[in-house]
């Protein structure tokens, strides 16, 4: 894919940081607001993905290696199954909520009903909604772009 | 009429059957069994202090079925990887 022209490059250049802040938002608020990891980090994937769109693969790899962007899912996904250790060696068993109480960060507990949403709730979820979210940006960008790259190659030898 | 035809048919209209069923006999918005989604609904905030219900039995209550998701992310992510790799000559 070679890259697009100026209209479409300065109008992607313009709604793209508003693209990365609401998908930062949606994973930050994943236990106060609707959506969460998985649906922040497809948000922010794709206003990456339009990049590829309008730049072309060949300068997005020119910016950023796939074998950068392969560390960082495999960050997420240490995170949340570290997260979830973490659960085994303080509370007891795996994937247990330890924070939630007695933890340093995080240990809100709300009333029960209507409650106004309070930001340090929740106990480990944001922790884990963090680690999903980065590790679903870095999946589904380095998947678009390995293959936008594959298909814009001129000659293909078996 | 050819066998490939009756069998379509006999599939549809066991489709059809299934989803009038469907339809007619769980009313809608009240269904049988709400034990689990009143425990849910009446004790999220007290047990895990989060507000939001979903996040709730998305990564607490059922942490295992996102765990498969993320698992079946990464090897998504490596068997696109791992074909489209760049083979030295």
């Amino acid at each position: 894919m070679s890259e697009m022209s100026k209209i479409v490059r300065t109008i992607s250049n313009i709604i793209f940081p508003f693209i990365m802040v609401f998908g930062l938002y949606v994973i930050a608020h994943g236990h106060l607001t609707p959506g969460g990891g998985f649906q922040g980090g497809a948000v922010a994937a794709s206003g990456c993905i339009m990049l590829i769109v309008a730049y072309g693969s060949t300068w997005v790899l020119g910016k950023i290696k796939t074998s950068r962007l392969a560390v960082f899912e495999s960050t997420g996904a240490l995170g949340f199954i570290g997260v979830a250790f973490l659960g085994l060696i303080f509370g007891g068993y795996f994937f247990n909520n330890f924070l939630v109480r007695k933890g340093i960060l995080f240990n809100v507990v709300p009333k029960t009903g209507f409650t106004g949403s309070e930001f340090n709730t929740a106990g480990v979820l944001p922790l884990m909604n963090f680690s999903v979210g980065v590790k679903v940006i870095a999946g589904l960008f380095v998947i678009v772009l390995v293959m936008a790259y594959a298909s814009s190659l001129k000659e293909w030898k078996e | 009429m050819s066998i490939r035809n009756i069998v379509a048919v006999v599939m549809f209209s066991i489709l059809a059957i299934f989803f009038v069923f469907t339809a007619f006999m769980i009313t809608f918005g009240a269904p049988k069994e709400t034990k689990m989604d009143d425990y849910i609904i009446m004790n999220t905030q007290n047990e895990t202090g989060t507000n939001s219900g979903v996040t709730t039995i998305v990564f607490d209550y059922r942490g295992f079925d996102t765990l498969g998701e993320a698992t079946i992310l990464f090897a998504a992510v490596s068997g696109v990887l791992m074909i489209f790799r760049r083979v030295k000559k």
